[in-house]
């Protein structure tokens, strides 16, 4: 795609047509993309990569160990994306971290998913001790029910905390806690950590959170 | 408990001798953070951060705003350090968007991004020195940044917040005469940096103030999961630019920096000697740079990403910074996630600090490394 | 007035007191005339409390350096207690949560002091306009003299805005 637009070579004939384009409706606009020969198809790559041996290994551990438990999303060049159900992630987080040799978590982030009314919430566990582990990053994911009428710490949004097998998450899922309203059970102190202590809104990072003027 | 006390101090059972200390936002040594500190006479009992005082929900904003708007917003939490903040963001871009790079963008980035680690570690430098009380130490460094601050200038005409890395490549590409300018600036910036060694970090009441004071060990510093010079002085060698080199740091000349001791002194040594190594890196990067070809790889206009997530990261001067992108086929992210070094690092706090003396808590606090407004993003 | 000071029981209240009048009666009498040469002395010895609130502080900390060096316009670097401050430097972003922090500084600090946006985001809010955690600006918290912009502004910005600040100083009523 990057050649097509060294093709057109016109980069400031690109820019008057992505002007006109804010007046066009959806439908024009697609059209008019068509006539000038620009590909309007999502812009991510076409071609599946070959998927990498050592991480291939490490991911088969996992599933071997868990069978039916586990997905594997995806396995690349140095990520693994490991999917599991809120009641079996203690388990999978022993297992990735006396098994395999994972001794850390870099962040915890939430993803609302307000369609399928659940949260995702994803560890990224990486390794400091293994050499072999150092430039994979495993992503745990796992899907705590969403309320309609977030009310932290007291509704369904909880799951089991991973702070005794992974110290490092203590002050990431505090602020999960606050920005998702995901109650982690287990936890030493899920107190506010970033927002304001007159916060009375529901959790910032929610979809259903407008900011202003948006 | 990492410290040993001195014989006679407890640290448990004692109500009313116990006094609290708020420590910041307005205070000279804590930043744009609070720390609620309980004292026993001298003794630090307990420790418990507040951040917060900066957090502009940048993550919410770049949900609102398509992958180009994002740039300026996301590079303002450490606008000393713009370059290294944005790089993971243009990784991640590019390899959602299916992008290539020119190969002289790479190492113009690169070069951009050693520039940018010495100006922040040398203004981190500065503002441990003054609270320190040694006011040399924080006009020398601020003086010396001055002249890296002007090369960037020229690269990107800001002067701190460059906006320089974009997805695809670089902005512009460099001035003339740059590769001779830099390396004049580099070589004299060398022979500055020896004559810190002499006024700063042999300085005795330097030592004595953060020598075996704030001890992480190894084992410590791994379960914590600290990053970046934090981890590497206490003798992990781990540097995402050795372990998962982007870009072009795999064809570099450089050794990550890495100290046994863990204590203070060892902290804010590593940052100094990793100054020798971005000049290294400098220099190797523009010898064996191609001196001509296109700096960028136009996108298209409002490019969409697929329905993917990325995860990416880079060694920043504070440690690793990785960005958590999901996307799903629209122009703006679904989701942006910013794993700071800072943010890392502040679990260590309360650790640190438990058992130190109060006068101690500057010294070891700033030598975390730790940048309030990144980590509250 | 003169019992109350000689009787030891109540003297140091009173003590107090009667030094307050004093100085206001003082400054009464002499302030008028005296206005320049009361601003004169202010405006060299401007002492920033040292207040960081957002990035602009990176900027903040360049003006004090060698190369800029804001105090040969007679700005001192920011240290010391905010009991003897006179200028408050807002140097960028006011948070929800820092907002009530900064107008306790405020309040704290002795008369008569100066208040000096920095940067756009102390201004309007700047880049982060439609954030849910920042205000649109200081001016509902603090009383602003001068308006610094610039994202961030640069240090000779700042040593300008302080020269304004000095020059409105200049002007102002001596008491």
């Amino acid at each position: 795609m990057s050649s097509e637009n060294e093709k057109d070579g016109q980069p400031s004939g690109t820019a008057e047509s992505s002007e006109d384009v804010k007046s066009l409706s959806k439908d024009e606009a697609k059209k008019f993309y068509e006539e000038k020969g620009i590909d309007f198809s999502p812009d991510a790559p076409v071609k599946p990569k070959p998927i990498p041996q050592f991480e291939k290994s490490i991911s088969d551990k996992i599933a071997s160990k868990f069978s039916s438990k586990v997905t594997v999303d995806y396995v690349r060049n140095g990520r693994i994306r490991v999917s599991t159900k809120k009641e079996d992630i203690l388990d999978v987080a022993h297992f990735i971290r006396d098994e395999l040799g994972y001794d850390h978590a870099e962040s915890v982030s939430g993803v609302d998913y307000p369609d399928s009314k659940e949260i995702e919430v994803v560890y990224h566990l990486g390794s400091y001790t293994d050499e072999k582990l150092a430039n994979q990053v495993l992503t745990l994911a796992t899907r705590v029910p969403r309320e309609e009428i977030p009310t932290p710490g007291k509704d369904s949004s909880r799951m089991t905390s991973l702070r005794e097998v992974f110290y490092s998450v203590e002050f990431h899922e505090r602020e999960c806690f606050e920005m998702f309203g995901v109650y982690f059970e287990g936890h030493p102190d899920n107190r506010r950590l970033l927002l304001p202590e007159d916060w009375a809104d529901i959790p910032p990072f929610r979809k259903d959170f407008k900011i202003k003027g948006r | 408990m990492t410290t040993q006390l001195p014989p006679g101090i407890q640290l448990e059972n004692i109500d009313d001798r116990i006094m609290t200390l708020n420590v910041g936002p307005q205070h000279p040594g804590s930043g744009h953070m609070r720390l609620i500190i309980k004292v026993d006479g001298d003794y630090i009992v307990s420790c418990d951060p507040d951040p917060g005082y900066v957090h502009r929900g940048e993550e919410k904003m770049a949900e609102y705003r398509n992958y180009i708007q994002n740039i300026p917003h996301l590079e303002r939490p450490v606008i000393h350090d713009s370059s290294n903040i944005l790089y993971p963001y243009c990784l991640a871009v590019e390899e959602l968007l299916g992008i290539e790079v020119p190969e002289r963008a790479k190492y113009i980035r690169v070069i951009a991004a050693e520039l940018n680690r010495c100006i922040y570690i040398l203004y981190w430098l500065a503002i441990y020195g003054i609270f320190l009380g040694h006011s040399t130490m924080f006009m020398w460094p601020a003086g010396d940044r001055e002249l890296f601050i002007d090369l960037l200038e020229a690269m990107s005409g800001a002067r701190v917040t460059h906006a320089y890395l974009v997805p695809g490549g670089v902005r512009n590409d460099l001035p003339a005469n740059f590769e001779e300018r830099c390396l004049r600036q580099v070589d004299y910036f060398e022979k500055r940096l020896k004559e810190y060694q002499a006024v700063f970090y042999k300085n005795p009441i330097l030592i004595s103030r953060t020598e075996g004071t704030g001890i992480l060990s190894r084992t410590d510093a791994i379960r914590l999961g600290t990053t970046g010079s934090v981890l590497r002085a206490s003798g992990v060698n781990f540097d995402i630019r050795k372990k998962e080199p982007y870009d072009v740091y795999e064809n570099l000349d450089f050794e990550p920096v890495v100290m046994k001791e863990g204590d203070s002194y060892a902290r804010s040594y590593v940052p100094y000697l990793e100054m020798f190594e971005s000049c290294r890196i400098i220099r190797d990067a523009i010898r064996k740079m191609p001196k001509s070809g296109s700096v960028r790889t136009k996108l298209k206009p409002n490019p969409k990403g697929g329905n993917d997530e990325v995860y990416k990261r880079v060694e920043s001067g504070r440690g690793a910074l990785g960005y958590y992108i999901v996307s799903n086929n629209r122009p703006e992210p679904y989701r942006v996630k910013i794993s700071v070094g800072s943010f890392r690092n502040l679990i260590c706090m309360p650790y640190l600090l438990k058992g130190e003396l109060l006068g101690n808590m500057p010294a070891v606090y700033w030598s975390l490394n730790y940048w309030p407004v990144e980590a509250d993003r | 007035m003169l019992k109350e000071f000689f009787n030891q029981e109540t003297a140091p209240h009173a003590t107090n007191v009667l030094v307050g009048k004093l100085g206001d009666i003082l400054v009464r009498a002499v302030g008028k005339p005296l206005d320049y040469a009361i601003n004169w002395g202010r405006i060299w010895s401007l002492w920033p409390v040292h207040l960081e609130t957002a990035c602009c502080s990176v900027e903040f900390g360049a003006a004090s350096s060698p190369r800029y060096d804001v105090e040969r316009f007679g700005i001192i670097e920011a240290f010391g207690s905010l009991r003897q401050c006179d200028l408050i430097v807002v140097m960028g972003t006011i948070t929800r949560k820092m907002a009530p922090r900064l107008r306790m500084v405020y309040d704290q600090m002795p008369d008569p002091k100066y208040v000096i946006a920095m940067g756009a985001c102390a201004i309007t809010g700047g880049l982060y306009f439609d954030s849910y955690n920042v205000l649109p600006g200081i001016d509902g918290v603090l009383p602003v003299d001068i308006y610094v912009p610039g994202c961030p502004p640069r240090p000779e910005t700042l040593i300008q805005g302080c020269m304004l600040l000095q020059e409105k100083i200049k002007r102002m009523k001596g008491a």
